[in-house]
Formats: structure tokens, sequence, C-alpha cells
């Protein structure tokens, strides 16, 4: 397949509007699995078109395999889409659903069914095949889709736009399987728009966080977890997000609501005076019943059993923060104590990290 | 009145009995196509069962209106009168109830948009909105109603995953707070789980189990229960019990756990959620089985391994872990279980004994 860059792209819908997409410049990489991530209205969807050719951008430039594309028309980009609902034609078959963008490109009749055999191959559909796709569920219809946009040779990239919307959480859980098995199988180059963290995370190699029209961080699943630049990407990432307090630097402590927490002064250079936040991730508080060195007296509010963890609600002095705890754990009742491991503590001005 | 369904029947809904107790929350938790929906219609009014009876204090319910009733239905396709601002959409069913006072509908409109945070949409009309902040909006309108049953229908799937989640926490408190009877239909297990309140697990037309969401959790009733309960669903092992025995392969005995103790010997399928595989032994009485990497998902803060067993005849397994913990695709691992987390079905699917933790 392909790889794409954008650089400098920007987007307005009318000369008085906001930019839906600001100052954007990246690459996907030939054989990425990509994901773009943001809430609603920040700007991905006016991304994924500019990329399939639906818009044309007020600036800047796209460019396939090095070849400047900004202005191609969306046929002659060999970019393929799959979108929130499955596209399908429902009165033909599995096959012939598979076979027909081969046979609208004219490709000989037996290499259609050589390529419609080995796409079904790779997505389970072999059985299906002769299946008319009105007789589908919801999820193998878009797995039809999901072949119908890889099915041809010359395809440079596939887009899949919330692939997911209409299908069973339980049923997600298989496709995604499926995606990341064409993904290995295949290497093609694919970039897939998400609200959800879940199917970017999981999907993905690269994650482009995105808000209010801009790109805020681009990192592995693991960067954007471990270290987000961003207190909106703490918050935007996990389940849920980082929790943020206020504090003040002294020396080689922090001073949150009036105690005092050892930092790692290694981690980043001298911020100056002022205001700060600490963000900490749910996942990395340790709660205790008994007091243990370093560990800060919480009030508990609540816990709720999740499954495979509880989710508890604290708060230091007025603060309230959220603690991740592990299915087993013992939970104190009333009051505990939080520690706050200084390796995970990381500190934020005016929303961007320091380091 | 307590809401009263007996031997109901419509549709691929069969033998559908249960009470909803005044101020309750239920859930009813099931696939898409699990007959949610239907059986949200029935309790509503709006359609007349085949067989048997939904009662109010008594009284059939089809017989009096909804709006007699106080009944709200939330619909996962939200409906908003488009020729209204947010604030009149939100204020209708008050206003309609008249003796409210001009001040307390202001009061009661500004506090539940501020809960769902449209409050700075109030002067917007629905076609200025996102899909998002319309369900919203529709959902701020059926909350503004006191007593009365509420049935809200999957009223957060259309809704960005962040925001889902910081509803889906808030909810269980503002339900806490309303006298209504709340019924809501999700397919989605993690939403039974955060919402709390009693579980009704409904599959192809039929009620499998009630009771509470982190009980049905714990204690599946059948082998479908357990796969409709958590993403990724609970794993299967098929083993025996053999005097005082646990064998899930030739290699792989223990002594048998005591939440075992009283079981007959013979084949049974074991269950284990995903995450209490481990990849490493967490005890020396731990099971443990070979398997291959199929595949390993990394979420940041998680890593979900699927992993294909050495023996041909078992099912896939999937090992939910805390942290990033790559593998190499066909690399080989073993997972390691601790008898103590194995669920017992017998051949039938039905719970013999749940784990002992």
């Amino acid at each position: 397949m392909a790889r794409i860059d954008i650089e400098d792209v920007a987007h307005r819908y009318t000369a008085d509007a906001a930019w839906a997409v600001d100052a954007l410049t990246h690459s996907f990489r030939d054989g990425s699995a990509s994901a773009i991530l943001g809430p609603s209205g920040c700007g991905k969807t006016t991304l994924l078109s500019i990329l399939s050719g639906l818009l044309h951008p007020t600036r800047g430039t796209l460019r396939i395999d090095g070849r400047e594309a900004t202005g191609l028309p969306p046929r002659q980009r060999k970019i393929a889409q799959v979108f929130q609902f499955p596209v399908v034609y429902e009165a033909m078959t599995v096959f012939e659903n598979l076979a027909f963008p081969l046979r609208n490109g004219g490709m000989a009749k037996d290499e259609v069914k050589t390529r419609v055999k080995a796409t079904a191959e790779l997505l389970g559909l072999t059985a299906s095949l002769d299946r008319r796709a009105s007789g589908l569920s919801a999820d193998e219809q878009q797995i039809v889709s999901l072949g119908r946009g890889l099915i041809r040779p010359d395809t440079a990239a596939l887009l899949l736009d919330e692939p997911l919307t209409v299908i069973d959480p339980l049923r997600r859980w298989e496709i995604r399987q499926k995606l990341r098995h064409v993904h290995q199988e295949t290497n093609a180059t694919l970039v897939y728009v998400t609200h959800d963290q879940t199917e970017a995370l999981t999907f993905a190699d690269e994650v482009v966080v995105m808000d209010q029209g801009r790109v805020m961080q681009v990192g592995t699943p693991r960067e954007l977890f471990e270290t987000p630049k961003h207190a909106f990407v703490g918050h935007f990432i996990g389940s849920p997000g980082m929790n943020f307090l206020p504090c003040r630097l002294a020396g080689r402590e922090l001073l949150v609501d009036g105690h005092r927490l050892p930092v790692d002064r290694n981690a980043f250079t001298d911020p100056g005076s002022g205001e700060l936040e600490l963000g900490i991730r749910p996942e990395f508080l340790e709660l205790a019943r008994e007091e243990v060195d370093g560990a800060l007296p919480v009030r508990i509010r609540s816990a709720s059993a999740l499954g495979d963890h509880h989710l508890v609600r604290v708060a230091l002095g007025e603060r309230p923060l959220q603690v991740r705890v592990p299915d087993g754990t013992p939970i104190p009742t009333e009051c505990g104590f939080l520690r706050f491991p200084p390796e995970w503590i990381r500190l934020y001005r005016d929303g961007r990290l320091l380091t | 009145m307590t809401l009263c369904l007996e031997g109901v029947a419509r549709g691929g809904l069969a033998g559908i009995d249960f009470e909803l107790e005044d101020g309750s929350l239920t859930v009813l938790l099931g696939p898409t196509g699990a007959g949610k929906t239907s059986l949200l219609r029935l309790m509503a009014g709006l359609d007349k069962p085949a067989a048997g009876r939904v009662t109010q204090g008594g009284v059939d319910v089809h017989r009096v209106t909804p709006r007699q009733r106080k009944v709200g239905f939330v619909h996962q396709r939200f409906v908003n009168y488009p020729a209204k601002t947010v604030y009149e959409n939100i204020a209708a069913p008050l206003r309609q109830a008249q003796r409210v006072s001009r001040s307390e509908v202001d009061a009661k409109v500004r506090a539940i948009a501020e809960m769902l945070r449209i409050d700075g949409l109030l002067e917007r009309r629905p076609s200025e909105l996102s899909g998002g902040q319309q369900q919203r909006t529709a959902l701020a309108r059926a909350l503004t109603r006191e007593g009365g049953l509420l049935l809200l229908d999957e009223p957060l799937v259309n809704l960005d995953y962040k925001l889902r989640e910081e509803l889906g926490a808030e909810l269980r408190a503002i339900f806490a707070r309303r006298s209504a009877t709340l019924v809501f239909a999700t397919s989605d297990p993690s939403e039974a789980l955060a919402l709390g309140g009693r579980t009704l697990v409904l599959d192809a037309g039929r009620v499998l189990q009630t009771g509470s969401a982190i009980d049905v959790y714990r204690r599946p009733a059948s082998v479908r229960v357990g796969e409709l309960t958590s993403v990724p669903p609970m794993n299967w092992i098929s083993g025996r019990l053999a005097s005082g025995r646990l064998q899930l392969e030739p290699s792989s005995e223990v002594v048998r756990p005591s939440q075992f103790e009283a079981l007959p010997d013979g084949a049974y399928r074991f269950g284990v959620r995903p995450h209490h595989l481990q990849l490493d032994p967490s005890s020396p009485h731990s099971l443990k089985l070979t398997a291959t990497v199929e595949l390993s998902e990394l979420s940041g803060s998680e890593t979900f391994l699927h992993l294909r067993p050495a023996d041909a005849g078992r099912a896939p397994l999937v090992a939910h872990q805390a942290g990033t913990r790559p593998r190499s695709i066909g690399e080989r691992v073993d997972v390691f279980i601790d008898p103590k987390r194995l669920h017992a079905f017998d051949e039938a699917g039905r719970l013999a004994a749940a784990s002992g933790l």
C-alpha cells in the first residue's frame, strides 16, 4: 500500500468559521495501523474527508507516496473507506459484493475469483460466499464492507470511520481481533477514526489524539497512557481519566493541599514558581488501610464493584480523586491512606506536561 | 404501584415473569436481538402481550394511557420537539403537569441541564445540536418527571465514549435521587455494573438470570450468562473432577479446590474470567496450560492476549493483564489459573458451583 503525508493542513467550512482542523502535519507510514482519536467536534471527520478527497483543505498539502495529491479527486486516490454503517448490496451474494469493486475495475474473471477467495479466507467469509448479504447480521455485513475495502490490489490505504458503531459490544471484540489479523497478514496502511479509546488503543500502533482541530499528541498507546503531554490527553485516555490536583513545588517535594509529597526532581527541569497541577492515573494510586510511609490520609466516599476492578472515590481534604483497585484487594471503609508513587507523578503547567 | 409481568409472551419473548418495585432500578442486559426493546414496549403498554399479563397496581397496563400512568420512554434514536428550544424541550412535561410554578420549572430545567452538561445550550434548537447533545436533551426531558415509570432503551449508545463513561457514573447518582421506577436497557456489561441496581439478563427472548449486577457477574447461572456479562467473555476450559482431584489435562492436575468439594465426579466446563488467567504462577497450586500467542492487544494500561491452547481440542482463551505486557505472535506461553477462581458448569451449561473467591 502507500504512505500518506499531510503538511500544515487546515480547513474551515466558511471564511468566518473557526478552523475545523488547524496546522496538522503528520505521516501515515506505509503499512502502519494508525488511529485518529478525539471527542465529537475535534476535527477527526474533517481530517478523514481531506484524506479521502471529499474535502479540499483550505490550506496545506497532501502527498500519497510522495506525489502531490491535494487536488486529486477521490476515485484517483485509490483510498478505500469503511463507514459507520455497512455498505453492501443486499440483493447480491457475499461473493458478488466482494467481486464488485474488481469487476468495476475491469479485472479478468479468473483473477477476480482468486482474489475474492483469498480475501474471504482472510476474513473468515469462505463459508458465507454464496449467501445473500441481506441475510447477514450487522457485524457480518460490516466484515463484508471491510473485505470490499481491502480487495483491490492497487488500494493505497483503507480508512475506517467509526466502523463498530452499530456492532454489539461482544461482537466488537471479534471484529477488532479480525482487523488486527488483517493488518498482520496484509500490511495494509490503515487509518481508524474513532472517539472510543479502547478501539483506538487496541487497534493502532500509533494514535493521533485530537481536540478542537489540533493534534494534542501522537504516540503509542503506552506513551499516551503513561506520559500524556497534555492534561486533555490525560483526561481523555484511560477509564476514568487522570486525576489532577493543584500543587506547588518546594525543593524536592510537592505541596498538595497542605501535605508534602516526594517527587522525582530529575524527571523535569525547574518550572520556576507558580501554580502547577499534579496528574496521576487512577491505576497508579495505591490505597491502603494502614498508614504507610509517604501516604496521605483520605476519606472514602464510595466504592463500586465493576467486575475485574473496584472504582473507589476518595477525598483528599476537599479534593476528589478516583482510584482503580484490582478485584480481590481489600478496600478501607471510611478512611484510608493514599500513596502517590513518585515515578507515576506527572506535572502540568497550563495543561502542558513539564519535561 | 408494583409493575408485574406474569407469563408474558409476544414475538420472540416467552415466559417472562418478574416484578418491578416502586422506585427501583432494573438494568436489562442482553445482546442485540435479545428482545430488550420489545420488553420495554410491553412494559410501556404500547404493545399487548400475546399471552400473560402486564399489570400495574392490579390493572392491565394497556387499559390505561401511558400519560395517565406517567410512563416516559427514551429511545436509542432520540426524539425532541424540533421547533422548541432545548429549554422548552426539557420543560415540556413539567408544563403539562400544570401545578408546577414558573420558577420551579426554571430551577428544575437548569438543574437537570447542568447535570447533563447542556446548560450552555438551553436557547438552541435541536437542529443546532450534535447527536450526543440531542440525546442528552431527550434524557433531560425524561428525567424532569417525578414518579411513574421511566424506560430507557440504550440511551447512551450513540454518545461519545468519554461522555458515556462520565454519564454512566453520574446516572447512578441521578437515578438514586429520582422517585421513578427505572428500567435501563443495555448490551454493554460494564454499563450494567456501573449503574448498579438489579440486573436482568435477557437472551433470545428469555430471562436467563436476575440479581444484583455484581452477583450476576460473580455467579453466572449458566454458560451463556458467563459469556454475556463481561467483555471479553468468560473463558471455557473442559476438564474433570475425579476423586480428590481437578484435572485439565494429564499434565495439569491439582487438589480439588474447596468450592467443588460437594460436586459429583465427572466432566465439567470450567469458566474463568480473562483477568484471572495469569502469565506467572500466583501460587504453587496454580493450574497450568500451554498456549501460543495469536494476537496481543495493548491499550496502554492493559494487555489482552489472545491464546490458542497447545491442546488442539481446546477453545481459544483471552488473558487480560494489567500493564503493558507485549508478547510476540507465535510465542509459546504458560498460562496459570488459581483453581479457586474457577466456576464449574454441568453438561447442560448450568452453574454447578461458583468460584470460591
